[in-house]
């Protein structure tokens, strides 16, 4: 086959994908920003997305705290800098790491129960039944999602934000013979409210991003079983380059 | 004999609907009268379930038109094709119920979400609705994956006469129950939508189902309607497909292997 028509028909299909996405977008906005607003399901959502996350939230936090601060103490040794592990710890766990770690980790927790659960929404006709009885999916469905995932995405990073910290104070306090006290000090000395506004704002887009690839894929979700579990694969993946390619915008933004 | 507007609560003129290459729907045509319970039939991969979501609007047609009650609706924006969804009724093959909501929630969905009544007194429109469909109060908080195939179907009809719509559409009612079950559907199905004086719109495949819930029969095939007539006439209707399909014989014009 030509070259050129295989660049063609990929280029085609990705721009057709993309305007798709945008559109799916749009609707998933207008339905979250505009009334009906259907309380219940944005309620569920609020514990699913963000309560029912806290575990793995908690967990990925402490252990990249911790793991950060060795790092940064091995580093530090190199130039007689392991003084400044407080510093460094909260730098990268709230810019950064915190965000992006936790935003991984939700994209593999919630886009793929979104799309599962949507995915199945589809095939089983259940979406077409929500438009028979005069409801809206993208308002009773795609909105509530979008919502919850921009308001508790920032949330939960903010939980992983403090428990990174405390990751990196306890590895620091209980092995690295630093004083508890003065950790903390140099901590709330050092980390400004921009560092840690800069990633709340990173969340709230991953959070939107999250939300977006979740309901884009199962909604388009194909017949059967292969289909559901196809559109869960393509929401975490997409998910992810998504996340890692918005960092990295938003960082340059940032910094 | 020709009819006057108001003797037709759904008219269809010429529907073409396609999926790439696959014509589904090449033309049709179809009135149904008020108060009327017209039956599609025809086999696999015809266009029955496409034509209905046609109908319903979830589904687009590439050209012609559907109107209802007078009024085209093949191009509405969303909040009139809610009003228009207001009339309708369906029920779905698979029952189509909602996992998340318990049963009494299922069927009181329209009433709770779209509305505007009450939990109380839409609590209360449910237990009524699913007397109607001879199922207790023992069922109204269960989740429908505790329910059997049948009463999925039962409370799926519940939950579509609930708000008493004018028009009813059935897809493919029988489809998967045993003939017992069937025949009770096919029973409440019928007194149902007399009881409502509502219009009704089915697909199935299923003779004892068309003769249980059919006045008017329509045969379609490749796309395109091919005999329509009251449903006395269908064992006698002088056409080889409808007869073909009527006997379920292998020998006729239907080859099942080129399709």
């Amino acid at each position: 086959m030509n070259p050129l028509a295989i660049i063609g028909r990929t280029l085609i299909a990705l721009t057709r994908e993309a305007g798709a996405m945008s559109l799916f977008a749009w609707r998933g906005v207008s339905a979250a920003l505009s009334p009906p607003w259907y309380w219940s399901q944005l309620g569920a959502q609020f514990l699913r997305i963000g309560y029912f996350s806290l575990p793995v939230v908690g967990l990925t936090a402490v252990f990249t705290g911790a793991a950060l601060a060795l790092n940064i103490y091995t580093g530090g040794a190199r130039f007689n800098a392991e003084q400044f592990v407080p510093n460094i710890v909260v730098l990268g766990i709230t810019r950064e790491l915190g965000p992006v770690l936790a935003s991984l980790m939700l994209a593999g927790r919630v886009s793929a129960a979104m799309a599962a659960e949507i995915g199945a929404m589809r095939v089983t006709e259940q979406i077409d039944a929500l438009e028979t009885l005069s409801t809206d999916p993208f308002r009773f469905l795609v909105g509530p999602r979008i919502l919850a995932a921009v308001i508790t995405v920032p949330m939960l990073v903010l939980v992983a934000d403090i428990i990174g910290v405390l990751g990196g104070w306890a590895v620091s306090t209980q092995i690295l013979d630093f004083n508890g006290a003065t950790y903390i000090r140099n901590t709330v000395d050092f980390v400004t409210r921009w560092d840690v506004v800069s990633g709340l704002i990173k969340a709230a887009t991953f959070g939107f991003i999250i939300a977006l690839m979740g309901c884009y894929h199962g909604y388009r979700s194909k017949r059967g079983a292969q289909g559901v579990g196809r559109a869960t694969t393509n929401a975490v993946v997409s998910a992810a380059i998504l996340i890692f390619a918005a960092n990295y915008v938003l960082t340059t933004l940032f910094v | 004999m020709s009819k006057t507007d108001s003797d037709i609560k759904i008219s269809i003129r010429d529907v073409h609907k396609s999926f790439g290459s696959n014509h589904v729907l090449q033309g049709v045509d179809l009135d149904v009268c008020p108060g009327r319970s017209m039956v599609v039939i025809g086999g696999s991969g015809t266009g029955k379930s496409v034509l209905l979501k046609c109908i319903l609007g979830l589904i687009t047609p590439d050209s012609g038109s559907i109107i209802i009650d007078g009024k085209p609706v093949t191009h509405l924006s969303e909040r009139k094709r809610a009003k228009v969804m207001a009339k309708f009724g369906m029920l779905f093959q698979g029952g189509a119920l909602f996992d998340s909501l318990s049963v009494w929630e299922n069927v009181a969905f329209r009433l709770l979400y779209a509305d505007g009544v009450g939990r109380k007194a839409a609590k209360q429109r449910a237990e009524a609705a699913l007397n109607q469909v001879n199922l207790g109060a023992e069922v109204m908080n269960l989740s429908p994956a505790e329910l059997s195939g049948g009463m999925q179907k039962r409370v799926g009809l519940a939950r579509a006469i609930v708000a008493k719509p004018e028009i009813l559409f059935f897809d493919e009612p029988t489809t998967g129950l045993d003939p017992i079950t069937a025949d009770v559907i096919d029973n409440l199905i019928r007194r149902q939508v007399t009881a409502l004086g509502a219009t009704a719109v089915s697909i199935t495949h299923d003779m004892g189902s068309v003769r249980k819930i059919a006045d008017d029969v329509a045969m379609i095939h490749e796309g395109k309607i091919i005999w329509r007539g009251p449903v006395k006439d269908v064992d006698n209707s002088g056409n080889d497909y409808v007869q073909q399909f009527v006997t379920g014989s292998e020998d006729g014009p239907i080859k099942v292997l080129a399709r």
